[in-house]
């Protein structure tokens, strides 16, 4: 097995829900991200997928240093990256990229796309000194599928898709081994988002990238994932390999997600294992006791409201945090 | 005769850039009882046939150049003004992707509701009250009675879709447009508000003229199915046909290029380059800067509407070998 790259320990994100604007009192907690830990390992994809507002982005921010966590670890390469400071941290920077979904707001519209691409170089001159950027520029453009010649272009020249291949050269730029990609082909059509996710594993196959891959979109996930995390209000509920997770979900919440995607396939009308959830997620700011899913579990206990499930093995040889935990095979 | 039919529909937007020619001839119809999906990637023109059906769009910078809308075989874009009006209100319905947008915040959910009943029905207040709840009910909405009186802002994501489809239904139209009605919810609300269309569409017999770009959406709840590109419907069939022996290449590319649920893929098909700008429509057949069966006749002859059997057509030259395989 691989070794891992990125170890993520019980990671917490709470954000203060402040009150009143010049006597500000804190009157709750949004709790994004509430106890998740998971490995990434060296040349895979971990797929994390998980409805609006269960904390995605907010782990993805807090893996990049853009928040601090409240409380947890992570270890990149052996090394707590929260305790990081000066080269180390410059480090880490390099080395862990993000990829953004909305390709129309994620690059300055003011900068060409030769400056956007090779900004990086400027905060590490290492990696390319100053004659060599236009050309390492045209390299990566090239390498992302655009026509280097274009480097004097403006974001607006560009369509969705070219410009997700715009933000993925420019976090290619300093060569990193991780990059988190959130929601990256979210904002396309089926025909560029097929573009977008073959060149993604293309790039991982020459550069030997890890990746995070967010998505709500759970076809997506399979295709690109050799392993998948489902996260629900803040925790991860179930995680094992692309099979475990689609063929053999044990976990209440995965059955009803992947039972609620819609196959394109006609023929396949009212044969499908139908689980249909009432009601919307509830509030991260007070979430339920014991499992977060009992108030939409239709197999849901006493002790389900008493006692938080852990995330463990308990059947079909992958973790699943369900107190009942069992196979249902629904896709 | 159709309960709703579009046909032969040109819409041009002139703008200061140029003329966009949005529509170049869009023809479909839909039946009492039937759900059509009309499925095409952003920019095919999808909503603005809607809103040219439903008498929406603004002019200028649209105009309708050419074509007819028939609701019981009367055309509405040449009828009274009035009497155009009062069809449009009752016969035909709209539900949109973004429910925030389409419910005015200062009033209550009950009052939009209630407010149509009054002015088009001559309901009491008291009526139109008792009936907003019913839909409301209808819908699925929980403790239906006390949230007939909240914000559309007291509302989750679902539950405002749920108002909005209760809205759209309270003067019994005989067609609901849905326009991309989940793409903005989560996957299982956006499976509770499929199967509750469903289900509305079936009991009232009424049809449904559902866009969308998702085919596994159109897999679940179509009886027939028109794709559209730059403007024009592409082909159209039954949903077992289309799925099975799709007559166009761009549909067949449409589905290689999608991942699926069911299986782990390998490499994805992928459609090169863009949809073209509608300002400067390639010649000939619109799809051949893209499309992997090209041949020289696809450069200069726009292709016509080849009929397939069974209500299969396909506006693609060589539409009989691609059926083939
Ligand atoms: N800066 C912030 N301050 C307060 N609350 C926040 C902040 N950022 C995120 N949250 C809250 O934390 C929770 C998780 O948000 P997050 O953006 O991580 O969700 P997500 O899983 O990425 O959702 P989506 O699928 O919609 O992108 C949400 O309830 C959100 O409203
Ligand atoms: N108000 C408008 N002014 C100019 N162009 C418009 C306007 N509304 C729509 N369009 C153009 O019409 C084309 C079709 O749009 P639309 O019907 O909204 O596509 P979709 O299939 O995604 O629903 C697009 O190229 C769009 O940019
Ligand atoms: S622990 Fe209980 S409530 Fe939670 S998923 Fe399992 S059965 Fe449902
Ligand atoms: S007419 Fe020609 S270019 Fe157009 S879809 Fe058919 S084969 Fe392709
Ligand atoms: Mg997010
Ligand atoms: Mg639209």
């Amino acid at each position: 097995m691989a070794e891992a790259i990125l170890e993520v320990r019980d990671l917490v994100k709470h954000f203060p829900v402040t009150r009143g604007v010049l006597f500000k009192s804190t009157v709750g907690q949004v709790r994004a991200v509430d106890g998740v830990s998971f490995d990434l390992l060296k040349g895979e994809t971990l797929g994390v997928v998980g409805e609006s507002g269960c904390g995605k982005s907010t782990l993805a921010q807090v893996l990049m240093r853009l928040e601090p966590p409240t409380s947890g670890a992570a270890l990149f390469e052996g090394e707590d990256m929260f305790k990081m400071r000066g080269p180390a941290l410059r480090r880490l920077r390099r080395n862990i990229q993000i990829v953004l979904q909305d390709p129309y707001t994620s690059l300055n519209p003011r900068m060409t796309v030769g400056d956007i691409i090779g900004e990086p170089f400027e905060i590490h001159p290492e990696v390319a000194p100053k004659g060599s950027r236009a050309q390492k520029v045209r390299e990566l453009l090239d390498v992302v599928g655009l026509n280097p010649e274009h480097i004097n272009r403006y974001p607006h020249q560009f369509s969705g898709g070219q410009r997700q291949r715009i933000g993925i050269a420019r976090a290619l730029a300093l060569r990193p081994k991780v990059i988190v990609c959130d929601e990256p082909v979210s904002a396309l059509d089926v025909s560029i988002q097929a573009q977008v996710m073959n060149l993604l594993g293309d790039l991982q196959t020459e550069f030997g990238l890890s990746y995070v891959f967010i998505a709500h979109d759970l076809s997506v996930v399979r295709h690109l994932s050799d392993r998948v995390a489902v996260m629900y209000l803040g925790k991860m509920v179930e995680i094992g390999t692309e099979e475990q997770i689609y063929e053999h979900p044990t976990h209440p919440y995965t059955q009803a997600l992947l039972s609620a995607v819609p196959v394109p396939d006609p023929t396949m009308r009212g044969r499908r294992d139908v689980i249909r959830l009432t009601g919307d997620v509830p509030s991260p700011l007070n979430p339920p006791s014991g499992c977060r899913f009992r108030t939409r579990c239709w197999k849901a206990q006493d002790i389900c409201a008493t006692e938080v499930p852990a995330l463990e093995v308990r059947v079909a040889d992958h973790p699943s945090a369900c107190h009942f935990a069992e196979e249902r095979a629904v896709v | 005769m159709a309960l709703l039919e579009v046909e032969d529909l040109h819409v041009e937007f002139r703008t200061r850039d140029g003329v966009a020619r949005v529509l170049n001839g869009v023809s479909y119809h839909v039946d009492a009882g039937e759900t059509l999906a009309v499925l095409g990637e952003s920019g095919s023109g999808k909503s603005v046939t809607a809103q040219a059906v439903m008498g929406i769009l603004d002019s200028p910078p649209a105009f309708v150049t050419k074509g007819a809308v028939r609701f019981h075989d009367e055309d509405l874009l040449t009828m009274a003004a009035e009497a155009r009006r009062e069809t449009r209100a009752s016969g035909i319905a709209m539900v949109f992707q973004d429910a925030l947008s389409a419910l005015n915040p200062v009033f209550t959910v009950g009052f939009q509701i209630e407010e149509q009943l009054r002015v088009r029905r001559g309901m009491s207040r008291a009526d139109a009250r008792k009936r907003a709840i019913e839909l409301l009910d209808l819908v699925k909405i929980p403790h239906a009675a006390q949230r007939v009186r909240e914000y559309p802002h007291q509302f989750s994501g679902g539950m405002r879709q749920r108002a909005m489809i209760a809205m759209s239904l309270a003067l019994d139209p005989e067609v609901l447009i849905a326009d991309e009605p989940t793409t903005a919810l989560d996957v299982t609300v956006q499976a509770q508000i499929m199967d509750l269309l469903a289900e509305i569409q079936r009991d009232r017999k009424m049809g449904m003229i559902l866009i969308t770009h998702d085919l596994g959406v159109v897999a679940e709840v179509a009886d027939r199915i028109a794709v559209m590109y730059a403007g024009r419907i592409v082909e159209q069939a039954d949903a077992v046909t289309l799925f099975r022996s799709p007559g166009h290449p761009y549909t067949e590319a449409l589905m290689a290029s999608m991942p699926r649920l069911d299986q782990k893929g390998t490499e994805l098909n992928t459609i090169k380059g863009l949809p073209p700008n509608l300002m400067r429509i390639p010649s000939g057949c619109p799809f051949h800067p893209r499309c992997a069966r090209v041949q020289d006749v696809c450069r200069v002859d726009v292709p016509r509407q080849h009929n397939l059997g069974l209500g299969h057509s396909s506006a693609c030259h060589f539409a009989e070998e691609v059926v083939g395989g």
